[in-house]
This record gives C-alpha cells, structure tokens and sequence, in this order.
C-alpha cells in the first residue's frame, strides 16, 4: 500500500470508512460531579458496539455547574444506534435503570434541537405511580418522580438527528504493545477535546478489531486477522515484521465534520509523539468503500 | 419606524374598552382612521380621537402615554407587539392574551391577565384582584405565559391557574392560588389566609408565607430540590428579587389534601 510519511511515522494511503447512524445526547447532573459520572459510566457500560449491546454510548464532556440547566456538575452523554427505534429503547433502559437509580441525579436533553425527539422522561415518569409532577419552564417540560433521595428531575424528551455518523476509525500500529498503547491513549486523549463525538470501546480503544462475517454460523463479525501480528506469516498479513501490536479507535460523531475533526486530532497527536515513543504506522478500517458513504482520507487529515 | 403612541387628552367621562388598541387590529390603519375607532362602554359615544391625541407609527410598538383607572380591556386578546401603558388601568388588562408583550407602568384593577395563553404581562404598580383569573362562567384561568406584579396583588390571585408562572414580588390577598388546576405561583411577601384553597395540582411558592395555612396541606418536610433551582433560574429571567427567595432548601406542604392534592406550596425556613 502507498504510503505517506509524517514525523517519521507510515500513514496508509487509505481511509476508513463510516456509516449513517441515528444519536441523541443528554446530560446528567449530581450534587458532585463524581456522582454524574457515575450515573454516566454506568448507564454507558455496555455500550461499545452496536453489534452486540444495542447502541454505542460514552461520556463526551464533563460540564461545569455554570454549563448545566440546575447549577449542579454534570456530564454530556452521546447515544448512537443503527435506527430511531432501537435508540429509544435504549434511552429509555439506561436512563430508567442507570441514571435514575444513581444517588442525587437529574437528567436534561444534550441537543437543543434535531430531526425529531425522543422520550426521556416521557418514558420514565411512570416510575411515580401518579405521584410525579410535570412541569414547564418556557419552551422545556420536565418531569418530577419522587424517589427515596428526593426527586428525580428529567426533562420530558430531548432530541434525536439522524445527521449522525458511526464508525469513523484509526488503525494504529507499533513495534511494542507499550508503545502502540502510548500512542493511541495519545490520541484518545486529544479526540476527548473534539465536541460531538465519543469514542465509545474501553477507554476509548478496541484491541479486537473485526471484520465482517466469520466461518461460523451466527457470527457477525469476526477477528481482523489481516492485522493480528501472532498471525502474521499464517495469513495474507496487512502487517510488516517490525509490528507487533495494533489498536484501533473508532469514532462515533454527531456530524461528519465532528468525527473528521476527531480523526484529525488522533492523527497530529500520533504525529507529535512520533515513532521513538508510539506508533511505527498509522492506517484505517473499511470495506472498500462500499457499505458507508463516508470516507476520511488519512491524507486529508495530516496535521 | 416610531411608536404607535396614544397621548391622554384628559381623564376619560366614562369606562372605556380599550382592546380595540391591540397591533392585530390596528395593522395597515391610518392615525385617521385609528381616530374614530369606538371605545366607549355606555350609550354616549367616545371615539380614540376624543380621548387621545394619536401620532403614526407601528402598531407592533403601542404607547398609551396617560392611564386612567377607567382604561378597561388594555391589550386584551394581543397575539404580538409590545403594549405599553404609562399609568394605571383598570379591569382585565391582558386578558385572553396570546402573545407579546403588554407592560403598566402603574397599578392594574381585577382580572388582569385573565385567561392569558402567552406573552408577558408586566405591571409595574399593584394589582387587583383575581389576577389571571377566569370570569363568571369560565373553568380555566391564566394558561400560559408570564405574568409579572412588581407590588401585591388582591385575593384570589391564580384562581384556577393551568399553566404559566405568575409572579408577585409583594404581598397577595386571601386564597392565593385557589383552585390550581397546575402552573407556578410565586409571592415574595406575605400571603394572605388560605393559600393554595382546594388547588388541585401546580406550585404555589411563597416567600413569606402566609397569615393562615390550611389544615388540609400536608407538611412533607425541608428539601433541597433541584426542582427549585430550575424554576428559581426561570424565575429569576423576569425577577432576580423573587428568585433569590427560592435558591435555598424550601419546606414543602402537599395539598389541597380536601381536593386532588397533589399540589404543592414550597416555602423558605423562616
């Protein structure tokens, strides 16, 4: 594969491949901020793929009480699943069982506006067997279900785009697994400071990249062996002899522009760290192009 | 483009209906033609031109420089615009308002925003009785919007209040929030007795509490409810003073237990 060169680091001449993907957003807050995370952790366990968990979830910021609906601390959580369906019923099962269940919390719509809404506490309200109270505050509606901490406060829908994008990725590659791991923490770390997007695998990386299909029946998806490096001289390796651990990141977004801007971010921060440190080569995931309509170029993305 | 400004000769003889003098109305119309408008409420005809001297500009923006006592209806069933009066008014001020904005710059006489749906009624001075309350025969009082009283208001203010937020930064009078169907009432000062009498559902918020509570509220106890910051930072878009009463944990009574009940008046630890 034709290869560029940035800081001493191989990038493939190739791109990954991403697919339309319906997200809403919603943030939660606590009295401290270790407890809307925890709301956040616990209701985005789980969620790393929509493969096997029904939707793809994780923490996209922390926000300041000045940033939050009730002054409290809170975080903003990014929900992506394949339709509007299955969105809402997941929604609807990890707020109800995660977010309204962790002590102190309240949870508010993360989109102010969208393609259509979904039912928040819409859908949770009967959790106050007729004793829960709406109310509106201006163009908002939320909902109080009394709880035995108090009240938990959420607001009646929040909104949902199907502008969204799922599955934006990078392939890194390293000469050690210490190394590969520096360098995608690396740029885990820098896509954290992009808005709209999460990178929802265990700390934001998946060391068991798939692809389509397998030779059992019922599997969907199966080990990527073109990029496992214990089989390297078995298989038709993607891989050169010098590497010896991959990871991948895989980049969910609430717009195109977002999950490019991600990419982009990952890429300069691999770059800066450099060869001696992380990455030997950087590449990316797809499926030549014919199953997404989006395309990022790792080319375009070079700091 | 100017205000649409209407000037006070003198003091009207008689009561007279001013909700002829709303944008919707008066849109595409002369100073003319806006003269002979009728406004009179008995046999004796009394056109704008008699009472006030009328200078041309958007009806979207209305001035009534002068009040009177006697100004009934001002702004009543305005959908948009800005309304503003410099004086007082009299009876149903804003009433069935849909929209916009109507503000007195002095007291207002009962009924104001009766049955208002939306908009933002602000009134500068007091007001009187049954503020946004339903007239004889009407089940709903005030369904929407914002209803600002910078001093007190007479009894029975938020009589069968739906939705909306009525904030009274001074005191109110007897049976504050009789009838609550849902929607906010909020009283900086004192309340007179029986607040909250047979309301159904809704928050009745009382900065100083009341002469006399019922006895058919429930004490539920002091709570820091996040429920009251949200509508503290609500109410503190339209009052700053009345919000600050509420950004504190508030003791929360359930009621009217002798009617649906499930309402509530939140009041601060005296």
């Amino acid at each position: 594969m034709p290869e560029l060169t940035a800081n001493g680091i191989a990038i493939d001449d190739t791109f990954a491949e991403a697919f339309d993907m319906r997200a809403t957003a919603i943030v939660i807050t606590a009295p401290t901020e270790r407890w809307a995370t925890q709301a956040a952790t616990t209701m985005t366990g789980f969620a790393t793929s929509v493969i096997a968990c029904g939707c793809e979830a994780a923490t996209e910021s922390v926000l300041s009480p000045q940033q939050t609906p009730d002054g409290q601390p809170g975080v903003r959580v990014l929900m992506f699943a394949v339709s509007t369906a299955e969105l809402q019923r997941q929604l609807q099962n990890r707020v109800g069982q995660c977010v309204l269940t962790s002590p102190g919390s309240a949870c508010y719509a993360g989109l102010d506006s969208g393609d259509d809404k979904l039912k928040l506490g819409d859908a949770i309200r009967f959790f106050g067997d007729g004793w829960q109270i709406a109310k509106r505050l201006g163009a908002r509606r939320y909902w109080r279900v009394p709880v035995m901490d108090g009240e938990f406060v959420c607001e009646s829908t929040t909104y949902l785009t199907k502008k969204a994008v799922g599955g934006g990725n990078l392939i890194i590659m390293g000469k050690t697994g210490e190394k590969t791991l520096a360098a995608t923490e690396a740029a885990v770390e820098a896509m954290g400071k992009v808005a709209d997007v999460i990178t929802p695998f265990p700390g934001g990386i998946a060391r068991s990249g798939s692809k389509v299909g397998s030779k059992y029946k019922g599997a969907s998806a199966s080990t990527n062996d073109l990029y496992c490096p214990t089989l390297k001289g078995a298989v038709d390796s993607a891989l050169s002899p010098e590497i010896a651990s991959v990871l991948e990141i895989v980049i969910d977004g609430l717009t195109s522009e977002a999950v490019a801007n991600a990419m982009r971010a990952g890429l300069a921060a691999i770059i800066e760290l450099g060869p001696a440190r992380g990455a030997l080569r950087v590449g990316a995931g797809n499926y030549g192009g014919k199953l997404g309509r989006h395309h990022y170029h790792l080319k375009d993305l070079l700091p | 483009m100017s205000a649409l400004a209407f000037s006070l000769r003198e003091a009207p003889d008689q009561r007279l209906d001013l909700s002829p003098l709303i944008a919707q109305n008066l849109a595409g119309k002369t100073a003319a033609e806006i003269e002979r408008i009728e406004l009179q409420t008995t046999r004796i005809r009394v056109a704008v031109g008699d009472v006030f001297r009328v200078q041309e500009g958007d009806p979207d923006t209305i001035v009534i420089e002068g009040g009177a006592e006697r100004f009934d209806r001002a702004g009543m069933g305005m959908a948009s615009g800005s309304i503003r009066v410099e004086g007082e008014v009299g009876v149903e001020a804003g009433r069935l308002m849909s929209g916009g904005q109507l503000t007195v710059r002095g007291n207002a006489g009962p009924f104001a925003g009766s049955g208002m749906k939306s908009g933002t009624l602000n009134i500068e001075g007091d007001a009187g009785e049954r503020l946004g309350g339903p007239l004889s025969g009407e089940t709903v009082g005030m369904s929407g919007g914002v209803l600002h009283v910078r001093g007190d208001a007479g009894a029975r203010a938020g009589d069968r209040l739906r939705r909306g937020f009525i904030l009274i930064e001074g005191r109110a009078g007897a049976y504050a929030g009789s009838r609550m169907i849902a929607g906010t009432l909020a009283i900086g000062g004192e309340a007179g007795d029986l607040p909250g009498y047979l309301m159904g559902r809704g928050s009745i918020l009382l900065g100083r509490g009341a002469t006399l509570f019922s006895p058919s509220f429930g004490d539920c106890g002091e709570h820091d409810l996040v429920a009251a910051r949200l509508l503290a930072n609500y109410i503190a878009r339209t009052s700053a003073k009345l919000a600050t009463l509420f950004r504190r944990p508030l003791r929360r009574l359930a009621g009217d237990l002798a009617a649906l009940g499930k309402g509530e008046i939140l009041l601060p630890h005296p």
